[in-house]
């Protein structure tokens, strides 16, 4: 039942009620929201969202913990976008109202702690993940008969590691050439996570543009992207990875600035709105303009068929911020149904959230958890020995889930499959470097 | 935070026994969303809502609030159109969106067991697999309930040729307003007694509330064509459709845009509807492959009879599942062009098409609103959508005006105030115009029997008995 909190008084131009109008309350984004779909309840829909938003901006309602809680447990998928005939910018309104709560809730100290230990000191600064990573990885042993002292968050976490010893890629080089004539000169955005979790993504993306006649480039002062942080109502902090992102990326230079990553790409192409008050403004809204999505950009310029067999069935789940995000549905199919050999099977709701979202999984383990769960009984429903998915955050929340289920079912970024079927194999081709482990239940955790 | 009068701590207690604590909404938050659904121009929120998880638990939650005298309301995804689920500010909502299951598929005898949360489309997506479907397929069916169309009796585009929901419903499981439970209908066609499903359709909520549907699946049709004609002028398209019914077509569905609806749609989807075209029709047939080239050419012939300048056919399933996605969505696109809008659900005989239209064209000119039409023309069903900006209470209150008269139209013309939408909150005050009061007293007569204390969806349908004319019944103004 329902309690609440005193909150804090809001300023009326927080959340743009312009764009709040648009919603004319139909609902047709209910029946494509996990949280309604799960709870049932219309504040834990889009529109219903919205609704409090607005009471929020109208005076109605304050910040209370009742109400914050709702937001907090948006996943931001946004697949009510995807559904929504209005054109509600919930994404965008989401995000401002976030903000608004950073600005003026004050949220218990367990989620503050969080916040500035993963957001704000860890994750966007790959150095630091690894460093904090290397302990961990070599205690896992002692840490896993440990478990029950551990508090839930670090457990969580520690679920959410890819199990045996760290792919030994080493970093890229500033420049990869293109395999004959060269087309293209793209540059390549590494990511913070990503770029410490799954260095062979990285290297598979950029083996195979290099094999589409690419050639890659690799900003040495890229950063973070501010994803995360704009997510949770960090807006400031994400301002300031936009504008070092846009500073190190000389766009003059190259004809796109490719990303591997859902969530990085979809706060990349939003930087001309995030920055456009900003005396970096129309560099954002040109840097945003030629963000692509590396099997966006395969699919465009029509890859070079894949001569090598990957026998493989394989179950395509669309990562949230790549299908309802950024709209990008068929070419990472179209890809995959290139590569000999591989038969692609339809996942039932492919497009539903796994539940991993950024840091939701850690902050909201439940509505993760029971999400997981339907995802995992999809996927087993396919008969699929690999699941491809273009986004590191959805890579480690599958690939969790099926371990626990003792599913022998391989997690894949399609950019790795594509590199196989160019015959890059997953040990020294790839980086030059040595063998890595696989990422699904097979490796045993 | 303290629950309204009415609804002490004793009944909240009981109610969280049954449904669990986390399933019993109170307080301001948490219940101010619930205080519309599509309709928007009315606007109260529950004293409390309570979200029970299985057809027990609903039966177990009503017989609570029956003893305590507490009036209830059923709601499901919330996207009447007509203000069905708005309570009063004294009732409980009954939400059945937790109760989302399809219970059954069973082929062979071609039908399917749900509960009242799910989602018309789920229906269809699950038995495609096999080649069937649920055929009433309402513009809301991506998001609204199974348990809510039965209450409204929906239609849809393709109701033309297959029925409205109760010639798809077989059988209920209903909880009467008392807490008992019973079963109306069943697998078996055309049962002895009275059709009581057939009542219980388009009841709605004011019956009892229906926790299982038995619903008919049928055979996908072997084949369709799908056209889209394209007018200089609404008269133009709507004698096309007077002339293919004429001529004794039956399409599978027959419908309408306007200029204003084909602008908001275009930028919704980029279908790639002519923007300057004055009205556009599309037309389904299906069937048996053999004889549908011949049927598509007999429409598109009277089409172009009628001086359509365009003739287009979907060339692949997947150009005719987005042309359907931008009739369908067309109500929510419209919100690109105004904050607010409301959408009207009056019949008129098909022949009076053309007359009623340029009518409301008039309507609009007459109280400077703009309004856009999107309707199952077949049917004669039409769907003036008012834009508004509910922060002005003059348009809103011109809004009213205007629909007012467009309902009256309707009647006149010897049709209808609803379709398809219901009754609801909305149009309770033109029921006296349609029907005597005999008529009336008959079916509150009929409504006793299930709910003689008027607890279950109370003020909605009826006009309260001895209320005199109620046609500018003075509404609550939205909050601003």
């Amino acid at each position: 039942m329902a309690g609440g909190k005193a909150a804090q008084t809001v300023p009326q131009a927080a959340i743009p009620m312009d764009q709040l109008l648009r919603c004319v309350h139909c609902g047709l984004c209910t029946s494509a929201c996990p949280t309604y779909l799960e709870l049932g309840n219309e504040a834990d829909s889009p529109r219903g969202r919205l609704y409090l938003m607005r009471a929020v901006a109208e005076g109605r309602l304050e910040w209370t913990a009742d109400v914050v809680g709702h937001l907090d447990l948006c996943l931001e998928c946004r697949a009510c976008e995807t559904a929504c005939p209005a054109g509600v910018p919930y994404g965008q309104l989401l995000e401002a109202a976030r903000a608004d709560i950073a600005r003026t809730y004050r949220r218990p100290w367990r989620e503050r702690l969080l916040l500035a230990l993963l957001r704000d000191m860890l994750f966007p600064y790959p150095g630091r993940l690894a460093a904090a990573l290397r302990p961990v990885r070599s205690l896992r042993g002692a840490l896993k008969r440990l478990a029950g002292l551990l508090p839930g968050d670090v457990r969580r976490m520690l679920a959410l590691l890819p199990p045996g010893a760290p792919s030994a890629c080493p970093p890229l080089p500033s420049v990869i050439p293109a395999q004959g004539l060269r087309r293209y000169r793209v540059a390549l955005l590494t990511g913070c996570v990503a770029q410490v979790l799954f260095p062979e993504v990285n290297w598979a993306t950029a083996r195979v543009l290099a094999a589409n006649g690419c050639e890659v480039v690799v900003p040495a002062r890229q950063g973070c992207c501010g994803a995360l942080h704009l997510h949770s109502g960090a807006r400031e902090a994400a301002r300031a990875f936009a504008r070092r992102n846009v500073a190190a990326f000389d766009l003059d230079d190259v004809d796109a600035v490719i990303t591997n990553a859902a969530g990085c790409g979809s706060t990349l192409k939003e930087y001309g709105h995030l920055l456009q008050d900003d005396a970096a403004a129309s560099q954002a809204a040109r840097f945003a303009g030629k963000v692509r999505d590396v099997a966006e950009f395969l699919a465009g310029i029509g890859i070079v068929p894949p001569a090598q067999p990957v026998h493989r069935v394989v179950a395509y789940h669309d990562a949230c911020h790549l299908a309802h995000g950024q709209g990008i549905r068929s070419e990472p199919r179209q890809l995959l149904r290139a590569i000999p050999g591989l038969r692609l099977v339809e996942l039932p709701g492919a497009d539903h959230c796994c539940g991993s979202a950024g840091l939701y999984n850690i902050l909201q383990p439940a509505m993760a958890a029971r999400l997981l769960e339907k995802k995992i009984a999809a996927i087993a429903s396919t008969g699929a020995d690999t699941v491809a998915t273009g986004n590191p955050g959805c890579l480690m929340q599958i690939a969790k889930g099926l371990r626990e289920r003792g599913l022998a079912v391989d997690v894949r970024h399609p950019v790795e499959l594509l590199a196989e079927a160019y015959g890059f194999s997953r040990a020294g081709d790839l980086s030059t470097g040595d063998d890595s482990s696989t990422r699904g239940a097979r490796a045993g955790a | 935070m303290r629950p309204r009068a009415g609804l002490d701590g004793r009944v909240l207690a009981r109610l969280a026994e049954i449904v669990g604590p986390e399933h019993v909404l109170v307080g301001n938050s948490a219940t101010l969303v619930y205080e519309c659904d599509g309709f928007t121009l009315e606007r109260q929120a529950p004293a409390a809502a309570v979200l029970p998880g299985s057809a027990a638990e609903v039966a177990q939650v009503v017989r609570v609030l029956h003893a305590a005298g507490i009036p209830f309301v059923p709601r499901g995804a919330g996207t009447s159109l007509s203000g069905t689920t708005i309570p009063p500010h004294d009732a409980v909502i009954i939400s059945l969106a937790r109760m989302n299951r399809i219970l059954h598929l069973d082929f062979r005898n071609r039908r399917a067991v749900v509960e009242p949360g799910v989602v018309n489309a789920w229906i269809s997506r699950e038995a495609a697999p096999r080649g069937y479907l649920y055929a009433p397929d309402p513009s809301s069916q991506a998001a609204c309930t199974i348990g809510g169309n039965v209450g409204t009796n929906a239609g849809g585009p393709h109701t033309l040729k297959y029925g409205v929901t109760v010639n798809h419903i077989l059988g209920v499981e209903l909880v009467l307003p008392d807490g008992q439970v019973v079963e109306l209908g069943g697998p078996v066609e055309d049962l002895p007694g009275y059709d009581l499903v057939g009542l219980v359709t388009g009841s709605e909520g004011t019956l009892g509330i229906v926790t299982k549907i038995v619903v008919r699946l049928v055979r996908e049709p072997e084949g369709c064509r799908t056209l889209l004609a394209v007018f200089d002028s609404v008269d133009d398209a709507t004698r096309t459709v007077s002339g293919i019914i004429e001529q004794g077509i039956i399409p599978a569905a027959l419908e309408m845009m306007d200029n204003l609806v084909i602008q908001a749609v275009e930028e919704a989807f980029g279908f790639g509807f002519p923007l300057d075209a004055a009205a556009v029709l599309i037309i389904e047939v299906d069937g048996l492959e053999v004889g549908l080239d011949e049927q598509a050419e007999a429409c598109a012939a009277i089409c172009r009879a009628n001086r359509a300048r365009e003739l287009r056919t979907a060339a692949t399933e997947e150009e005719r599942r987005l042309l359907w996605m931008s009739r369908k969505k067309a109500f929510g696109a419209l919100g690109r062009l105004a904050p607010s809008y409301v959408t009207q659900d009056g019949v008129v005989p098909r022949t009076r098409l053309p007359e009623m239209l340029a009518l409301t064209a008039e309507i609009g000119r007459k109280y400077g609103l703009r309004i856009a039409n999107v309707f199952h023309a077949g049917d004669g069903n039409i769907h003036p959508i008012l834009l508004y900006d509910e922060r002005n209470p003059d348009e809103v209150r011109r809004v009213i005006q205007a629909s007012d008269e467009i309902l009256s139209a309707c009647i006149d013309m010897g049709g209808s105030i609803t379709g398809e939408h219901g009754v609801g909150i909305e149009k309770v005050s033109h029921m006296r115009r349609m029907f005597s009061e005999a008529d009336l007293a008959a079916m509150l007569d009929v409504r006793a029997v299930f709910n003689p204390r008027g607890l279950c969806n109370p003020g909605k349908i009826f006009p309260s008995p001895g209320g005199c004319v109620e046609v500018q019944r003075p509404r609550r103004p939205a909050p601003a």
